[in-house]
């Protein structure tokens, strides 16, 4: 039974890693329909810079605010440089700028910074806490109150604000926001800001447990890509319960068949998922009108 | 403006020309490393110190009385851009031998060019398959994945050990020395009763090692893996409390693994690693001490960065290959062959080495010092 509850928690700590990712995507993908491949260097640009700054004498969370404006001022730049200039392209070329765009940052953060994997201490030591016979590592709690604390803002910023609804807005017919006097360019330099920061504050939360360097953007993309898709693209519900559910099934799958097959099963169980419920399990119906 | 640009590519040309033109009194070396890419962190101290050394010995007159010309292609880490490199560095070049590939692949790539075009070729990646059948003019430096293995399962035996867990990286690195480890440990009466494994880029162990401390009778856990995986599990590993001995790769061993897992963590951890990771501990009387202290000093000093086992492969092959034109007292790729080959005690960061006709790396196990990690530092235990 402790073993159960081991998986259960190593599940929940990795889950969240995905979650906090996956949440990332889905301001932008709400307010353009883009999925943003760049949301991985966000994650590292976070943690990076922090890494950086906090070895420069700078206090943990000073170096971690730092990072967050400095990523978010990133998110800026993309949408004003690349984004914006390719407005009334399709949605596939701007997904396939972003895929640029990661591998460029990814480049400048390598020649910025340097190729050496980096860590810096956990918020709250590394004790880890027993529960019933199994152990989590107290980083690990703050990146699940990390990710329900992120998707709460989210949630009400979709539901509760005229903002957030702007946001929904520009997503579903450009042309008729503008008219109802939606100023959409400033929604999607808003959406790319709030999602590089949410991005870098996962980097923050997630490297002292994954560590950090240059190129962990991809594989954390992915992961929360397929966490996302999992989930629903687009909801924050969606991201948060389909990171948690990837990362549990990995955890089990590790634990109780092989841990060989760990990323294989999550994957088939993400296919059979996504046929039976192409809009992913919280996503919305598309409803094309004729 | 037509004109300026015709006389300016002309210029170029020219410049181009008369930098390729051998010069005939020097002796050209070549060497294609991954500088650049993922295999960076690797190539780039491998090109740093031969830069540094080739600089070093025509300082100090040249070898024989000629000054070394070095010529470095950077490779990228992809076979692909290293294959063309070789036969421009025999034709163009015309360099008398080659140091390089900086990973199994670009040189398994370049082998045959080289071997076709009868020009000594030392590579400073890992892999066996690199002198292992034996090509005549073929060398490398880097001990090899099973050495490794060999040293640790010593380890193990002379600790009374003999049930074993292991937990491997899925990358190329931790795959390949898993697979060394298994071919050779029924030799050591050991056995392996858990046999797991992670991804190069996964965040949390826990699982495997849970099952690994569940299963009775295991007395020690081997995780071969390269990167931040070994660093995480050893973290999960002390999360756990499995209180096992605990051995890591020749993969990790340096520094930052020790800062990455937490010297807390860490502490307790065994792996194999070269003298140069501990050359401030050696004793006086350890034949290494004097080449490693003074490679060390002299790499940071025209660096400022920390020395790394992965330079010490290049500065093993630029001496050994110096040593040989040396000895053969000219510089024609044949005789610096069957110098290389003969090369005899030659004492060098990586260990003694002695070649043979059936042995082109020419080291044995004593390459390698067994280190214990003691409150945050290295310890040698033997």
């Amino acid at each position: 039974m402790p073993e159960l509850l081991q998986f259960l928690l190593s599940g929940i700590t990795v889950g969240a890693v995905y979650a906090l990712v996956a949440l990332g995507f889905t301001i932008i993908y709400n307010a353009s329909d883009v999925v943003n491949f760049a949301q991985g260097e966000f994650v590292m640009l976070g943690g990076m810079i922090t890494v950086f700054a906090h070895a420069a004498g700078m206090p943990l969370p000073l170096a971690a605010l730092i990072a967050v404006i400095a990523t978010a001022g990133v998110g800026v730049a993309l949408n004003k440089l690349a984004i914006e200039p390719a407005r009334g392209a399709p949605v596939v070329s701007l997904i396939i700028i972003t895929i640029g765009a990661s591998i460029f940052i990814r480049g400048a953060a390598q020649l910025v910074f340097d190729k050496q994997i980096h860590r810096f201490p956990a918020f709250s030591g590394d004790q880890p806490i027993a529960i019933g016979g199994a152990t989590i590592l107290p980083q690990s709690l703050w990146v699940i109150a990390g990710a329900l604390a992120v998707f709460f803002c989210l949630w009400l910023f979709f539901t509760r604000t005229l903002t957030g609804r702007a946001v929904l807005a520009t997503a579903n017919n450009r042309v008729a926001a503008q008219l109802v006097g939606i100023n959409t360019n400033y929604v999607m330099t808003l959406s790319f800001s709030m999602s590089a920061a949410i991005g870098a504050l996962a980097g923050v939360l997630v490297t002292p447990i994954t560590l950090t360097s240059y190129d962990v953007g991809l594989a954390l993309a992915l992961k929360g890509f397929a966490a996302a898709m999992l989930g629903g693209m687009g909801n924050p519900k969606g991201a948060l319960a389909g990171g948690l559910l990837l990362g549990i099934l990995e955890a089990m799958t590790a634990g109780y068949i092989s841990s060989q097959y760990k990323d294989a099963a999550a994957f088939i169980v993400i296919l059979a998922v996504l046929f039976a419920m192409p809009q992913g399990l919280f996503g919305r119906k598309s409803t094309d009108r004729v | 403006m037509k004109l300026s640009v015709t006389t300016a590519l002309a210029g170029t040309l020219a410049l181009v020309l008369g930098l390729a033109a051998p010069a005939l009194a020097d002796i050209r070396i070549g060497a294609t490393i991954s500088e650049t890419g993922p295999a960076s962190f690797l190539g780039d101290p491998e090109a740093k110190t031969l830069k540094m050394l080739v600089e070093e010995i025509n300082a100090a007159g040249g070898v024989n009385g000629e000054k070394i010309e070095l010529i470095v292609y950077d490779d990228g880490g992809d076979p692909n851009r290293a294959r063309p490199s070789a036969p421009r560095l025999i034709e163009d070049d015309e360099v008398v031998a080659v140091i390089g590939g900086t990973t199994t692949g670009t040189s398994m790539a370049i082998i045959p060019v080289f071997e076709d075009a009868e020009v000594p070729f030392i590579s400073l990646a890992g892999a066996i398959e690199i002198i292992d059948p034996v090509r005549p003019y073929t060398f490398k430096t880097p001990h090899t994945d099973r050495m490794a293995c060999a040293k640790i399962f010593e380890d193990m035996k002379k600790a009374g050990i003999g049930k074993i867990g292991m937990i491997s990286g899925s990358d190329g690195f931790g795959a390949s020395m898993r697979k060394q480890c298994l071919e050779i440990i029924g030799e050591y009466g050991i056995e392996v009763l858990a046999d797991e494994t992670y991804g190069p880029t996964d965040a949390d162990m826990t699982p495997q090692l849970t099952n690994i401390k569940g299963k009775d009778g295991i007395q020690a856990v081997l995780n071969p893996g390269f990167g931040q995986g070994p660093a995480i599990v050893t973290r999960n590993y002390a999360q756990l409390a499995v209180g096992l001995p605990l051995y890591q790769s020749h993969g990790v061993a340096s520094d930052g693994f020790i800062e990455l897992a937490g010297a807390q963590a860490a502490e307790g951890v065994r792996l194999p690693g070269t003298a140069l990771l501990v050359a401030g501990l050696l004793p006086e009387s350890d034949p290494q001490r004097a080449v490693v202290v003074a490679y060390k000093e002299a790499y940071e000093k025209a660096t400022g960065k920390p020395v790394s086992t992965f330079g010490g492969y290049a500065h093993d092959a630029l001496r050994i290959l110096v040593d040989a034109i040396q000895r053969a007292g000219n510089a024609e790729p044949s005789a610096i062959r069957d110098a290389i080959e003969a090369t005899k005690g030659f004492v060098g960061t990586t260990g003694t080495v002695t070649m043979t006709a059936e042995d082109h790396l020419g080291l044995d196990l004593s390459a390698f010092r067994m280190l214990q990690i003691e409150n945050g530092g290295w310890k040698i235990i033997e």
